[in-house]
């Protein structure tokens, strides 16, 4: 884990993002009608900064990641639209075999149940051992000693054991730990973490999070963190993007963010937090529910739960604006919000 | 309050899944190695766990070994070899069981004990080597059916439609007929020809599920190649159906062969198959039963035992039903 990040030719010219999502588009075609899974979105990490993407269930941030990772179910889902560049390359003009090469290499990914991620008839440690078999070629006792390496450098105690057990043997956490050990196996440069605490305990949760943030550090990759839990985001991004409805509703720097939503919905997000400052106070969630994305509301289509809406909002779908300070927010009263 | 017992629920909800002991162990703490250097278990290892114990698999178990055993060395339970020239003595003929000859002679006045014993190895081994090819065909061709979907599954899926609906049987009784001869690999061959649709259907609905967990997605995002993802996520997680049911399929097939050669469309003398003689018994069933009691016992008894096996099996590899 010493192997130090860009070298030379790999440093981008000024201004190219490691990974850069632009304008991506995605649907969903099914015998309903097509759902637009991803609207207009971009964004994009830069080695060593954690970027969270924060949305409700059904809002669309998986389905970038999927695109990135090239894993959407094709039928139903399309990439329509738009470019994911990794150091300047267009991943959905490349051939399926040189995005494979990607894919673990450079930008890997870890899932929300690593139960379920995990292939539950191999051990931990084959299924860690395999990365380098297969992508390295390196033989299978060396293998395997990396195996326990990574599983060392993800923080499961006695590893040298552990590696010969199979996944149910494991905790949640250590599952966790496990499958981050085997996205992390061939040195990407950037991680996406699909809501890697969701199925944890709180505790847990932390743990794993610090262990994220400290390995973002030590490898100096761009993390991107998909979650709804907007205190981890705190905790640990830098930059922040809020999804809704398949739109990018909101960018700002996770410092700026919590004290001044520019969205109304990033706004309803933080008040439906429970705050140990508010304590005795009812929590104001946000009313009624996510759009179905069939039947998109007409203008900004978070009108219909939205307190500031007003005639505009039913007609005009809001663009995402500039609103300084490097922020950005798709509502026509964002400067307002901001200034409230 | 209702959050925490919530959460205390689920947790228990989560032990009680992964067989975990009790709460004393934190999620990240370090438990006693020597618990868990324990052997590892795994699907298989589980399955022998529970399989050993169980009296109809040993039984199964015992009786397929044994006839697995007559197959390759008959020579073990008989001196007498029935292809060698000169060991019918036509004065036997139809001769019954007595205390030094157990089974008695047949028509010819041949020994029909060395006999049973010799059908053991058509019989096995035509089972083992229609059952192998069969699921060879059916797993490769409903793993690619399954994970790749569209028009390719849909070719797949037709075509073994078209096979399932000729019936097993018939399908022996018209392409046979049409042969002039019929050998070991004539017979094999139809019965392979015809038999792997059901198993197809059986991995691909089962390649279908699996394809959906999201190991094979975590595999793809990490890299793998759709060969890999196939032969090491989908395969393995998703055999089990194909196991248990070429397992009773073996004794299916060795039926089948029988009733088509008692048809008279399947083996043809001189070769020595239990169906062949319970075909060359009807004739005399009254006059001289035993020529089709013994073949008849030996292949329900080898039938039963690839059955029994089959749900042994199943009942062990199957999780839910533990």
């Amino acid at each position: 884990m010493t192997q130090t990040q860009a070298s030379p030719e790999e440093a981008g010219p000024a201004g190219q993002h490691l990974l850069e999502v632009r304008d991506l588009e995605v649907e969903f075609r099914m015998r309903m009608g097509t759902v637009k899974a991803s609207d207009r979105v971009s964004y994009h990490v830069d080695a060593g900064e954690t970027l969270a993407i924060v949305g409700e269930s059904g809002s669309g941030k998986t389905v970038s990641a999927q695109a990135i990772m090239g894993i959407i179910d094709t039928p139903p889902g399309f990439v329509t639209g738009g470019e994911i560049l990794y150091r300047g390359r267009d991943l959905l003009k490349m051939d399926e075999r040189s995005r494979r090469k990607i894919r673990g290499e450079n930008v890997s990914m870890i899932f929300q149940d690593a139960l379920t991620a995990l292939n539950p008839v191999f051990t931990v440690g084959w299924q860690i051992a395999e990365m380098f078999r297969k992508h390295r070629g390196t033989s299978k006792s060396m293998a395997k000693l990396r195996a326990v390496e990574l599983l060392e450098m993800v923080g499961i105690p006695s590893a040298k054991q552990r590696v010969d057990a199979y996944p149910h043997e494991f905790s949640g956490g250590m599952r966790q730990r496990a499958m981050i050990a085997m996205a992390l196996a061939l040195d990407p440069d950037v991680l996406i973490a699909d809501e890697p605490t969701t199925a944890l305990d709180v505790t847990v949760q932390a743990q794993i999070m610090d262990l994220l943030a400290r390995l973002r550090e030590d490898l100096g990759m761009g993390l991107i963190l998909i979650t709804h839990d907007l205190g981890v985001v705190a905790e640990v991004a830098d930059r922040v993007s809020v999804m809704y409805a398949g739109r990018i509703v909101e960018n700002a720097d996770a410092a700026d963010l919590y004290p001044r939503p520019g969205h109304p919905y990033t706004k309803g997000l933080m008040e439906s937090l429970a705050r140990p400052d508010d304590k005795g106070g009812r929590l104001r969630p946000i009313q009624g529910s996510p759009p179905d994305l069939l039947h998109r509301p007409s203008g900004c289509s978070f009108h219909p739960r939205c307190r500031y809406a007003q005639p505009l909002c039913t007609e005009e779908d809001p663009p995402l604006i500039d609103i300084g300070e490097g922020r950005s927010s798709a509502c026509h009263f964002a400067r307002e919000i901001l200034d409230e | 309050m209702t959050d925490e017992t919530l959460t205390e629920r689920q947790r228990e909800l989560e032990r009680l899944r992964e067989h975990e002991l009790p709460p004393t162990e934190h999620d990240d703490e370090l438990p006693s190695p020597t618990a868990r250097a324990a052997k590892p278990a795994s699907l298989w290892s589980d399955a022998w766990k529970e399989l050993r114990k169980k009296p109809i698999f040993l039984i199964s178990a015992a009786l397929i070994l044994l006839m697995i055993v007559m197959a390759i060395a008959p020579q073990l339970f008989t001196s007498i070899d029935p292809f060698a020239p000169g060991t019918c003595t036509l004065g036997n003929s139809l001769g019954t069981p007595s205390a030094e000859n157990w089974f008695g002679y047949d028509l010819q006045g041949c020994d029909y004990y060395s006999r049973t014993i010799y059908g053991a190895r058509t019989s096995v081994s035509m089972g083992i080597v229609v059952m192998l090819f069969a699921s060879i065909i059916a797993v490769t061709l409903g793993s690619i059916a399954g994970y790749y979907g569209g028009w390719i599954d849909a070719i797949i899926a037709r075509l073994a439609d078209i096979w399932f609906a000729i019936p097993i049987i018939l399908a022996g009784i018209v392409f046979l007929n049409a042969l002039g001869e019929r050998g070991f690999w004539q017979v094999a061959l139809v019965l392979i020809v015809f038999g792997w649709p059901t198993m197809l259907r059986l991995m691909r609905s089962s390649v279908l599920s699996v394809k959906e967990a999201d190991f094979v997605q975590a595999a793809r995002a990490l890299g793998a190649s759709d060969f890999r993802i196939i032969t090491r996520h989908i395969l393995p997680n998703g055999i089990t159906p194909v196991i248990v049911y070429g397992t009773i399929s073996v004794g299916v097939v060795i039926a089948a062969e029988a009733t088509l050669s008692f048809l008279g469309v399947g083996l043809q003398l001189p070769a020595i198959s239990w169906g062949l003689m319970i075909s060359t018994a009807q004739n005399r069933i009254l006059t001289a039963p035993h020529l089709l009691f013994f073949p008849g016992i030996f292949l329900s008894v080898t039938v039963f035992s690839f059955i029994l096996m089959g749900d042994a099996l199943r009942d062990a590899l199957d999780p839910k039903l533990r």
